[in-house]
């Protein structure tokens, strides 16, 4: 440690308390910083004012009951958390999703992943001073929340992914919702870039903070664009394809700098490679086709055939009162969240309940890394490197 | 050798072998994720093994399975990903719920801290050679660890005879 002896030879550091009602921690965080002046000789991070047992009460549901837990764990990536969910439990159930509910699938959580970076972006602007930012950011997120609202009834805890593919149709005119976002979003992504990229304050703010070690990182088991930003290309969807994101054609955008300029680089990518995606997925979804898969017992049957159809009307019944069991048996699934890699892990012992639902969040891991990104810095850079690290609280603490 | 098995997971398991004869207690095949059962006492060399000598860099996750009544009846599970070969394997080691202690991988895996921080609150297993093994979700001065099957999901707080539907066996 670092400290300033006085004659007398006592350490002359300063504990302060950050958080846990701290605005630019982006929720309930509380940090305790050793000081020496303004610089930080240790940091220990304290979490939990969140934690609601969501992977307990998992247990207590049964497997498709457990689909709206998944939504108030990241809230702002419902449909990633859905979808890991169900990635997890269909492996468990080998069950095939249909083509066209994996195309809509994709398209929706590349939806939320530009979504997400708009909020990560306006509010860590907002942290760093950028006022307008954020309201602009916020502006362009309502468009996609509408369309998030036409599809799911929802505007965030959506839970539009089933398990054995998506809830509803697609809505009538869904394609020009979409492909309204999909040409107003270039040129105000452009138009963010034009407010922060070459700004002096916005460099002097995040050029060279919080920088950590390629090696370092993978070592703290840290992923998605904070990894990426340290040169390493690591990304889900391209390295253990889920969801047929194998027929998308992307790039992984990576940096090196690997501080907290670099990460916000690597983001604003993203949402351009993701508007990429979405168009390709668009081209994809037939107008027609199944969004279920076909599985009685698993998936309930359509409403018109359990009125005519005794078999239907049974299966409806039994996969609401008792839910399917799943043979014994565990799975691990990664997708790839706005955050990170996000794991599910679903083990079953055969019963119509999980034994155990496991959520690898990403906000909890990458967390972890915090007190070796900020030994050293000042604290007005503690707030841009949380920022960057990108947590969300109801993912950490689950 | 079990059928299979994939080509990749293979070649781990190999390795382990060669290195030591009672490093794979079981390999298990299910929908394609392969799990190597370590003995207990060898988890940190096989994990120290798996980093160095077949490139799994990156821990993705560590979890526990609670089999209560069955006996062992914790199940640790390392979910291990490999950068340059993208391969993914699973290490478990069962223990027994009379002694649940294993050793910490965080000298192999620094990221292991919170991962086995967040077991020990939730679990109560206990890490051996963990630096800073306190609660990590739950307060300080919690008691019992909720995620045990032993523990009911409403908690062990008095329900209320207006709420005593509450009070179903926790399965």
């Amino acid at each position: 440690m670092t400290t300033v002896e006085t004659a007398t030879g006592e350490a002359k550091t300063m504990v302060l308390n950050m958080g846990p009602q701290h605005p630019s921690t982006h929720g309930v965080l509380r940090v305790l910083l050793e000081l020496d002046g303004e610089n930080i000789v240790k940091a220990v991070p304290d979490l939990g004012y969140l934690h609601t047992g969501i992977e307990k009460s998992c247990e207590h549901l049964t497997y498709s009951q457990a689909i709206t837990l998944t939504d108030r764990m990241d809230y702002l990536n419902p449909l990633g958390n859905n979808l890991v969910y169900c990635l997890a439990v269909e492996k468990l159930l080998g069950l095939e999703v249909p083509k066209r509910a994996q195309y809509i699938r994709v398209m929706m959580v590349e939806l939320q992943r530009i979504s997400s970076h708009l909020v990560w972006l306006g509010t860590h602007a907002i942290d760093l001073g950028a006022m307008s930012v954020f309201l602009y950011c916020f502006r362009e997120r309502e468009e996609i929340l509408k369309i998030f609202e036409r599809f799911a009834g929802q505007r965030m805890m959506t839970s539009y992914i089933r398990i054995g593919g998506i809830s509803v149709e697609p809505p009538a005119g869904w394609r020009q919702m979409v492909n309204g976002v999909l040409k107003m979003l270039p040129s105000r992504i452009d138009e963010y870039e034009t407010l922060l990229t070459e700004n002096r304050i916005w460099m002097a703010r995040t050029k060279g903070v919080g920088y950590i070690k390629p090696q370092e990182a993978v070592a703290m088991s840290m992923t998605g664009p904070t990894l990426r930003a340290a040169g390493i290309p690591y990304d889900n969807r391209r390295v253990f394809p889920y969801s047929s994101y194998e027929e998308f054609e992307f790039d992984v955008p990576t940096r090196t700098d690997s501080d907290c300029f670099g990460r916000y680089m690597v983001r604003v990518a993203e949402m351009r490679e993701s508007l990429k995606i979405i168009k390709q997925a668009m081209g994809k979804i037939t107008d027609q086709g199944p969004i279920k898969a076909e599985a009685p017992g698993i998936v309930p049957p359509q409403r018109e055939k359990m009125k005519t159809e005794m078999e239907a009307l049974i299966y409806h019944f039994k996969i609401f009162t008792e839910g399917f069991s799943p043979p014994p048996g565990d799975a691990y699934v990664t997708v790839e969240s706005p955050r990170g890699e996000l794991g599910c892990y679903v083990a079953s012992d055969g019963s119509p309940r999980p034994l155990r639902v496991h959520f690898r969040s990403p906000s909890f891991i990458n967390l972890q890394a915090l007190p070796n990104i900020i030994q050293g810095q000042l604290i007005a850079d503690v707030v841009a490197c949380i920022g960057t690290i990108d947590i969300v609280l109801g993912d950490v603490d689950r | 050798m079990t059928e299979g098995v994939s080509q990749n997971a293979q070649v781990v398991v190999e390795h382990l072998r060669a290195w030591n004869v009672k490093a794979v207690a079981e390999v298990i095949e299910y929908h394609g994720e392969t799990t190597i059962v370590v003995p207990r006492e060898l988890l940190r060399s096989a994990g120290e093994r798996c980093r160095d000598h077949l490139e799994f860099n990156l821990l993705s996750d560590a979890t526990c399975v609670d089999h209560f009544p069955i006996e062992p009846r914790f199940e640790l599970n390392y979910h291990l990903t490999s950068l340059p070969k993208s391969a993914k394997i699973r290490l478990r080691v069962r223990v027994n719920g009379s002694d649940p202690v294993v050793d910490s991988l965080i000298s192999v895996w620094p990221g292991a801290g919170w991962m086995e921080r967040e077991i020990f609150d939730l679990m109560g297993i206990r890490f051996n050679g963990h630096p800073d093994l306190r609660r990590i979700l739950l307060p300080d001065d919690w008691e019992g660890h909720p995620l045990r099957k032993d523990y009911p999901t409403q908690g062990f707080r008095d329900v209320p005879a207006s709420a005593s539907y509450l009070k179903k066996a926790s399965t």
